[in-house]
């Protein structure tokens, strides 16, 4: 195990200290979860969707460290008033981007944050029971990571029990 | 590349310097990873800068002979505290980390003729448990004691694991996370009837001016210590060799007055740490008694005022008293103390962030806590010098600390 320095920058401070869009949201259209609390690092997206398919509101939650908490929270921000179709494009560089950047070691935060608007947004798809020609079958890099990162997860619990056993 | 991002975070920290300004008060509790010099001890050390006994001890002119005599007087003094026979047994080396490597690649080294087996226990400190990983690339083995569920080693296991190929032993005599007392004195009867060759090491740290602790009554064979855990300067700690006990050094150079460590003794640090034993053994039990009122105030006024926070460690006499180590679940520990960090509390988290996976405390991992529980834990030690008001403050900040990142996990479910 190893320690970095950690200087956030003022705007992660900012969100970290005063979150914008936090907290479940009643109404949500569709929600979506990435991570695992084994990892120390977890997210919910709630959006709310319009006919249009326009993302009308977004909120969070967050198990996680001040770059999670901020990438999150960012993500709700960036998506307002945003058809599906071009939330979908957001990279998670974009995220980190507009965060104005995080030390290395936290790209996973803004990776998951991603990986969970992508759930949601393919979630929603699948509810509606419709598949828009923009949206890859395959998993985007996003997902896949917070997969990895689950997997990653399940498999420490299972090693953790089974020594347990012992 | 690596200049501009270094650049930024030097901006970054100004920032966040910048939204600490105005803090009314301020309690450092993370002695664990670094600590406050006490102003005596500062004091104390000044004067061998740049007044006297500067000169390198084995030199033969007179600030030379100044070193060498208050080296002589230092040593003599951590000597008594320790309760060595011998002043030969206080060796000098630059802190907890670098001492410990000494302890164990010396003493591996020295012994690898007679066996290749290393026994420690699964919750030492990093600079125990790396350093035997690294032995065990060199073809020692190395098996590891499991411990209970407050943090205390299996002494049973310990008896099944040290045989004739054991060379090296080595066991806290205080976890330096969780602040279990350990049975030392059992450990070192176990492995010497089993094999009264083998080199029996305890990282002393945070014993030393915490709990009585005595070489001679342990019997032990080497014993770390650290100045900065008692408030004393950084960059130096006390190897322990018991006399007639032979090590290898790891490092080589000009050797001087420290055989086991080459090169210009650090005559201000080496006064510092002596000043700061003599300050945690003036009213030993004293000191002891209010850092234990302390401890027991912090644990009982966070376990009692706040849900699903958890102790994590023994209670009363078991625990070393300075430590408090809780556990709060559905709050993440960085966030946590960062939080507590801008309203003037500063303590660590069990846990680090590396890629992807946040590594928790491999010391709360092993007295069976889940991740998700070793991930919210806060670590914290009390000292001589904090007072009712540094604790009354804290109590005051930590509910409502814990409260906001509460509220920012919201339904998320810890499974």
């Amino acid at each position: 195990m190893s320690r970095v320095p950690l200087p956030y920058n003022p705007k992660i401070l900012e969100l970290f200290r005063h979150p914008k869009n936090l907290g479940k949201m009643k109404d949500a259209t569709v929600t979506a979860v990435a991570g695992n609390p084994t990892c120390g690092d977890m997210i919910i997206f709630y959006l709310k969707i319009n006919d249009e398919d326009v993302i009308e509101r977004a909120s969070f939650e967050s198990y996680g460290c001040a770059a999670n908490i901020a990438t999150s929270s960012i993500v709700t921000e960036m998506i307002k008033d945003m058809k599906l179709e071009d939330a979908w494009k957001i990279s998670w560089k974009k995220v980190i981007e507009a965060v104005g950047g995080l030390p290395s070691v936290k790209f996973h935060c803004g990776i998951l944050a991603v990986g969970a608007l992508k759930r949601a947004i393919r979630a929603y798809y699948q509810n509606k029971e419709s598949s828009p020609s923009w949206l890859s079958e395959e998993l985007t890099f996003e997902e896949k990571q917070a997969l990895e990162e689950e997997e990653l997860a399940k498999m420490i619990s299972k090693r953790m029990k089974n020594e347990g056993r012992k | 590349m690596a200049e501009t991002v270094l650049k930024m975070m030097f901006e970054h920290v100004k920032d966040l310097l910048k939204a600490h300004e105005g803090l009314k008060h301020e309690v450092y509790l993370d002695i664990e990873n670094s600590s406050i010099v006490q102003k005596e001890v500062v004091e104390a050390m000044l004067p061998y800068f740049s007044q006297y006994a500067y000169g390198n001890p084995t030199l033969t002119h007179k600030p030379g002979w100044e070193a060498f005599e208050v080296i002589m007087e230092s040593s003599q003094k951590i000597a008594k505290f320790l309760g060595c026979k011998v002043v030969e047994e206080v060796n000098f080396a630059p802190g907890e980390t670098e001492v410990n490597n000494l302890a164990l690649m010396g003493a591996a080294f020295t012994m690898k003729g007679k066996g290749k087996k290393i026994v420690v226990s699964e919750i030492e400190p990093l600079s125990v448990l790396h350093v035997t990983d690294l032995l065990s690339k060199y073809g020692f083995t190395v098996v590891k004691i499991p411990v209970d569920g407050e943090g205390f080693i299996n002494l049973e296991k310990l008896a099944d694991v040290v045989d004739k190929e054991t060379i090296l032993v080595s066991l806290s005599a205080v976890n330096h996370e969780i602040g279990t007392i350990e049975p030392i004195k059992e450990a070192l009867e176990i492995v010497k009837d089993e094999n009264p060759e083998a080199i029996f090491h305890t990282d002393a740290s945070d014993a030393y001016g915490k709990i009585p602790f005595n070489v001679q009554d342990l019997n032990v064979d080497l014993a770390t210590l650290s100045s900065y855990k008692i408030l004393g300067p950084r960059g130096i700690g006390v190897l322990y060799v018991k006399e007639g006990v032979k090590i290898n050094r790891i490092l080589e150079g000009q050797i001087g007055t420290q055989k086991l460590w080459p090169g210009v003794e650090n005559t201000p640090l080496i006064v510092g740490f002596a000043k700061a034993s003599e300050l945690a053994f003036k009213d030993f039990e004293r000191n002891v008694r209010h850092m234990q009122r302390l401890r027991d105030k912090l644990i009982d006024g966070i376990t009692g005022k706040i849900v699903e926070a958890r102790l994590n460690g023994p209670k009363g006499d078991k625990r070393a008293p300075d430590n408090v180590n809780i556990s709060f679940l559905r709050c993440e520990g960085e966030a946590l103390t960062i939080e507590l960090s801008l309203n003037g509390v500063y303590v660590s988290s069990g846990s680090a962030c590396t890629r992807r996976l946040l590594q928790p405390s491999h010391v709360l991992v092993a007295i069976g806590r889940k991740f998700s529980e070793a991930h919210g834990s806060i670590l914290m030690k009390v000292t001589r010098c904090h007072t009712e008001e540094d604790i009354n403050y804290v109590l005051e900040v930590i509910p409502k600390a814990v409260e906001r990142i509460r509220g920012i996990t919201g339904s998320v479910e810890m499974k």
